[in-house]
């Protein structure tokens, strides 16, 4: 249906590895926020962590703020990386053999050095990144995480788009 | 400051399943976010709007029930952030960042879960970044303005 409006291979273009996989990740990433929403009321961004997570160093009042959630940040986090470890051994390489079962980017370093710093500054600056803003803050229709996801969209695609003019791959 | 037994494993609980997706999703993997930036593969546009649709309907949910949650007591509330021109300038410099490298945080942690080990790279460079805002912004006069995040 959709296929015969858009003209047969449009789909193809615009989704070449299918949309089952984004689709059912953003489902799981959805309930991932929503089973700990139900128990705790609390709104989960992944962001603050960084903050958070750098109270336990430095006495500044800008991390100080986020003493009371640090310890329990750390095992959010932890606990992301463990479920995406379990993704890893179930679905990349041999199901369920650990041996070749990391995937590693072939982005260079310096783009992810660089382009973490920025993420750094800008998701705290900005109150909040994909999850934040873009996950909870959509999903409660927040007029301020709908204009932040909208600029750091554009912002993204328009600087994605000039690096590759650069002829930097990947 | 007590907290109920289940809260932190409740947390673990919602991390792996968020973690479990991000690397479904393959939004772990910097190379299928800047296909998405540059036109190659709009797939993850379900990524972001598959998870706020089921967070949204929770959020609604709940949230106009009135009640609080049980293991915090903390009420049902929907994400709102004040706007300001932080929102703005923190938003495109988040955006220059997200384009040059890939990636965010929540899938930072996850890329690292992935085996993806040089994306310790990403997150060295996070921390620096949220260091050297949070010294910028802690000064006494901009302490008053600050406002607490909650991402």
């Amino acid at each position: 249906m959709i296929t015969d409006l858009l003209g047969s291979g449009a789909i193809e273009t615009l989704f070449p590895n299918g949309i089952s996989r984004y689709a059912i990740g953003g489902l799981l990433v959805g309930l991932g926020t929503v089973v700990i929403y139900l128990g705790t009321g609390i709104t989960a961004g992944a962001s603050t962590f960084l903050e958070s997570t750098l109270s336990y160093v430095s006495d500044r009042s800008r991390f100080a703020q986020y003493r009371a959630s640090r310890d329990w940040r750390v095992v959010f986090t932890l606990s992301i990386i463990a479920g995406a470890g379990v993704y890893a051994i179930i679905y990349q390489g041999d199901p369920w053999a650990l041996a070749g079962s990391a995937w590693i980017t072939e982005v260079a370093p310096w783009r992810l050095f660089l382009g973490g710093i920025l993420v750094g500054i800008g998701t705290r600056i900005g109150k909040g990144c994909t999850s934040g803003h873009g996950i909870c803050g959509v999903g409660s229709v927040s007029r301020t995480s709908l204009v932040g996801v909208a600029t750091f969209l554009v912002v993204a695609i328009i600087t994605a788009n000039i690096v590759a003019a650069f002829g930097v791959t990947p | 400051m007590s907290r109920h037994p289940l809260f932190m494993p409740l947390i673990i609980v919602g991390g792996l399943i968020f973690g479990f997706g991000l690397g479904f999703s393959h939004m772990a993997r910097p190379e299928v976010v800047i296909d998405f930036l540059t036109f190659e593969d709009f797939g993850l546009l379900f990524v972001m709007f598959g998870g706020s649709i089921v967070a949204g309907l929770a959020f609604w949910t709940l949230s106009s029930t009135g009640g609080s949650a049980p293991l915090t007591g903390r009420p049902y509330a929907r994400r709102l952030k004040s706007f300001d021109k932080n929102v703005l300038i923190g938003g495109s410099v988040f955006g220059i960042g997200w384009g040059i490298s890939g990636i965010c945080p929540g899938a930072a942690y996850a890329s690292l879960g992935v085996g993806n080990w040089p994306v310790l790279y990403a997150l060295a460079g996070m921390f620096v970044g949220a260091y050297l805002q949070g010294v910028w912004r802690s000064e006494p006069a901009a302490d008053a303005a600050a406002v607490p995040s909650d991402d």
